[in-house]
């Protein structure tokens, strides 16, 4: 999964993480849910916080600054759980917010810039230019690879 | 007329009155003199016979048709029950169901059933039947019948100037993977030409069920020499024959056929078939005297969308009792009381419907044995007890394979042949007895068989050569864990090596199976009296009653049917025995499992004085889990962890507790080494 713009647009779902803004395909989230209670599970990688129940799944949540080596964050009003499904895997993503869908075109989306240079460039499929705003794409497949 | 729509009810119902033939025909032998049995086998005979015709699958409607006229002669007492009528009505039988099984794959439930009616026909009139061996495929043309289709077919595609070849293929003896060179052969055949016909079917050819040759006949527009060339690179092959087929041939093997069936019936018409029926009415009528209950069938999707449901429900309904406990609102508490009783009842009733008598399972046994018997040349008796002790029908469709491995196992390694037995003082026969029974949340199913026993010493040298177990270990053994021993991969007692049973690669798996339905299998034995084999398996597998437990502010799940009991100690009272802690538990020594050590809780420093602990069990070793506190006991619902995490040490799973919040189920099996 490089870049999913088979039509002319690609809508995607924006979050922020820190202080940069990323963006993931609709097609792949199913929900986004305020925080709720989360259950740990002992003895897995770190980046995964735990369990929690989406109306009646037990569903595993994934820490996405953990995961990207970030600093740590409080969770607050803000915070946000995106729910993804990739590949039969459904999990929950934690980020510091989720407020927009766009609309990206398809020459807006171009290779990830080289200079990036630090983990999470591993998990980025792209980079999208919109107005004034530089998107990350996420790539679902390396974000969700287990550990 | 659009038959789709009852092809489903067609081959379940099929299905069943091949099984009450088969049955039926069992307690045929048993007791040749009962005629009502045979009234019995004709009317699910008739039945299907009737419903074939109607489907317009003839070749089953023949069969059936000719398997019915022996019964009709038997009912009249103008034949007498013998084991060779029997054993041809049995192979009769056989093929009905492999063509039942070819229908329900989507097959159209042909099959060369020329022998079975030959002999049928033979009993029929009263002659005894010519035990022919099923047909040797290198014998030429003459051995392959085509039915109308398929001889429509050669003889348009002659017409078309292609040519048409009966191709023989030999493969060279040892070949591991005969399937697969098969395959290799027909991939080949279909890019030459087009494939008709293959003796044996196709689906036997796949499941290796033939010996070193197979017959294909196939049309191809190449050269016989080419075909044959062709054939030839496919490696371990070792003989590939073929035989140009002309339009006389094909008509030839049509008209002897056709003589045969001629001579003797003719396939009876959708007419004929009514008719029949209809003079058949009265004696059917007359004896369905027996109380039939009604039911309907359900799809299994629906049971299964109707528990899903269900567990919602009772989610909820722990969410409920709980909030009316806050509340302490006495309405409300009197509503919610009422609700959980009546969903109570609910869940047994949801539950129960998906319970199916391991009957199911059991009900192809018999004729197994009696099969196996023949082939090992012993005497055994199958006695059965407890077929009608219901289990979850998920836990029935993985039952049977490991079943039937025990059964072959208690057959083949367990009875001795009857000299032996006769000469150890035993009567000729063996008995195995497959007894099931309700105890607890569980259902034991037992195999018992009087035979030679497991010897120990046979076993433990066995290990000791595989190097499955060592010198110092076996001196600490109970005998329970030695026989177990037979279990362990890569072992296998038997001198010989039978393809009954034995290849040494089959306990482990049904120990790993039953194992994975939550069940486990203990061995009992005793030298030169026989062996017991017990099957301990749940109930059901998707709500399980569990105790709560917490850790600090964590909360985790034990199934209780791994709990023995729960204790309270005191420190002073845990021991040290290397790096190990341990109490004295009614005498026995039991390792103490820190479960907040296991799971990395975050502990507030602080020493207890006094330890809650949980003792379980896994076969006939202990452990005790130390928790904070315990909370209760409670009926969950069993929840995946998803596909995300994969295994998780010690967590088996999870769940959903009353007020939301996700619980873990703990593994207790993989916390005792």
């Amino acid at each position: 999964m490089t870049v999913e713009a088979v039509g002319s647009e690609t809508k995607v779902i924006i979050f922020r993480l820190v202080n940069k803004e990323y963006a993931v395909p609709v097609q792949h989230v199913q929900s986004i849910e305020k925080v709720m209670p989360v259950t740990r599970v002992p003895r897995v990688a770190s980046h995964i916080k735990g369990v929690v129940n989406l109306r009646g799944v037990v569903t595993p949540i994934v820490d996405l600054r953990t995961r990207f080596s970030l600093e740590e964050g409080k969770y607050d009003e803000d915070t946000r759980i995106i729910i993804v499904t990739y590949e039969n895997k459904e999990v929950g993503l934690i980020v510091d917010s989720a407020n927009d869908v766009l609309d990206l075109p398809e020459g807006s989306i171009g290779p990830q810039p080289n200079v990036v240079g630090s983990v999470e460039a591993d998990f980025i499929s792209g980079v999208a230019k919109l107005d004034r705003r530089l998107l990350i794409l996420l790539h679902l497949n390396k974000v969700l690879e287990n550990v | 007329m659009e038959m789709n729509q009852y092809l489903e009810v067609f081959i379940e119902e099929s299905k069943d009155h091949l099984q009450n033939c088969n049955a039926q025909l069992l307690e045929l032998e048993n007791n040749p003199q009962d005629l009502k049995i045979v009234n019995e086998i004709f009317r699910s005979a008739h039945t299907l016979k009737g419903m074939s015709a109607t489907m317009g699958y003839e070749d089953l409607a023949s069969l059936t048709h000719n398997m019915e006229n022996v019964l009709d002669a038997i009912r009249n007492e103008k034949l007498a029950v013998t084991t060779t009528i029997m054993d041809v009505v049995f192979s009769a039988v056989d093929d009905l169901e492999e063509m039942i099984t070819s229908i329900a794959g989507g097959g159209d439930g042909k099959r060369d059933v020329s022998n079975v009616v030959k002999q049928l026909e033979l009993i029929e009139k009263g002659e005894q039947p010519v035990v022919i061996d099923k047909p040797i495929t290198s014998d030429q043309s003459s051995v392959i019948h085509y039915d109308e289709f398929e001889r429509t077919i050669l003889l348009q595609s002659l017409e078309q100037e292609y040519l048409a070849y009966e191709l023989s293929v030999k493969i060279r003896e040892g070949c591991l993977l005969k399937a697969a060179r098969v395959y290799m052969v027909f991939d080949l055949l279909e890019k030459m030409g087009e494939v008709i016909k293959s003796t044996p079917p196709s689906d036997h050819l796949e499941e290796e069920n033939f010996d070193q040759e197979f017959c294909v006949t196939l049309v191809s527009k190449e050269s016989a020499d080419l075909i044959e060339k062709a054939v030839l690179t496919v490696s371990e092959i070792e003989q590939a024959t073929v035989h140009t087929m002309t339009i006389e041939s094909i008509q030839k093997g049509h008209m002897e056929v056709a003589a045969t069936s001629q001579t003797i019936h003719e396939k009876p018409t959708v007419d004929e078939v009514k008719k029949m029926s209809d003079d058949k009415q009265k004696p059917e009528e007359q004896s369905k005297g027996a109380i039939i209950n009604k039911t309907i069938r359900v799809n299994i999707d629906r049971l299964d969308v109707l528990m899903n449901l269900f567990e919602e429900l009772v989610i909820d309904r722990g969410r409920l009792e709980q909030i009316s406990k806050e509340l302490n609102h006495g309405e409300l508490n009197e509503t919610v009381e009422r609700m959980s009783r009546i969903s109570g009842d609910l869940q047994s009733i949801i539950l129960n419907m998906r319970m199916v008598p391991v009957e199911t399972v059991f009900n192809r046994f018999p004729r197994m044995v009696r099969q196996l018997t023949r082939d090992l040349n012993k005497k055994i008796a199958l006695n059965i007890i407890g077929q009608d002790t219901e289990l979850d029908r998920t836990v029935i469709d993985e039952i049977g394979d490991p079943l039937v491995h025990l059964l072959r196992n208690a057959m083949d390694h367990g009875v001795e042949t009857p000299e032996v037995r006769v000469a150890n003082g035993k009567p000729e026969e063996g008995t195995i007895v497959l007894r099931a029974y309700h105890s607890g949340n569980y259902v034991f199913i037992e195999i018992e068989d009087d035979g030679a026993g497991i010897s120990k010493d046979r076993v433990l040298q066995k290990a000791l050569s595989k190097g499955i177990v060592t010198d110092e270990l076996i001196r600490t053994m109970t005998d329970q864990q030695i026989f177990e021993l037979i279990m362990a991969s890569g072992f296998s007692t038997a001198e010989t090596v039978s393809d009954i049973s034995g290849r040494g690669v089959g306990l482990d798996v049904v120990k790993t199976t039953i194992e994975s339905l939550g069940g486990s299998i203990t061995i009992n034995s005793t030298e030169g009296k026989g062996s017991i084999f017990s099957v301990q398996l749940p109930l059901t597998l998707s709500i399980i009653s569990v105790m709560l437990v917490e850790m600090e502010k964590e909360k985790y799940a034990i199934p209780l049917s791994s709990i023995i009991e729960t204790a309270v100690v005191k420190n002073e009272e845990i021991l040290h025995a290397h790096d190990q802690r341990v109490i004295d538990f009614r005498g026995k020594v039991v390792p103490l499992v820190f479960l907040k050590e296991v799971f990395d809780v975050l502990t507030e420093d602080h020493l207890d004085e006094i330890h809650s602990i949980i003792i379980v069990r896994k076969g006939d070793k202990m452990a005790g889990l130390v928790v904070d506190s315990f909370i209760g006991q409670q009926e969950v619902v069993l929840k995946s962890l998803g596909n995300y995490m994969g295994d998780v040490f010690a967590i088996s799973g999870a769940t959903i507790l009353g007020d939301g919040q996700v619980a873990l189920i703990v593994d207790c099996n993989s916390l005792i080494q």
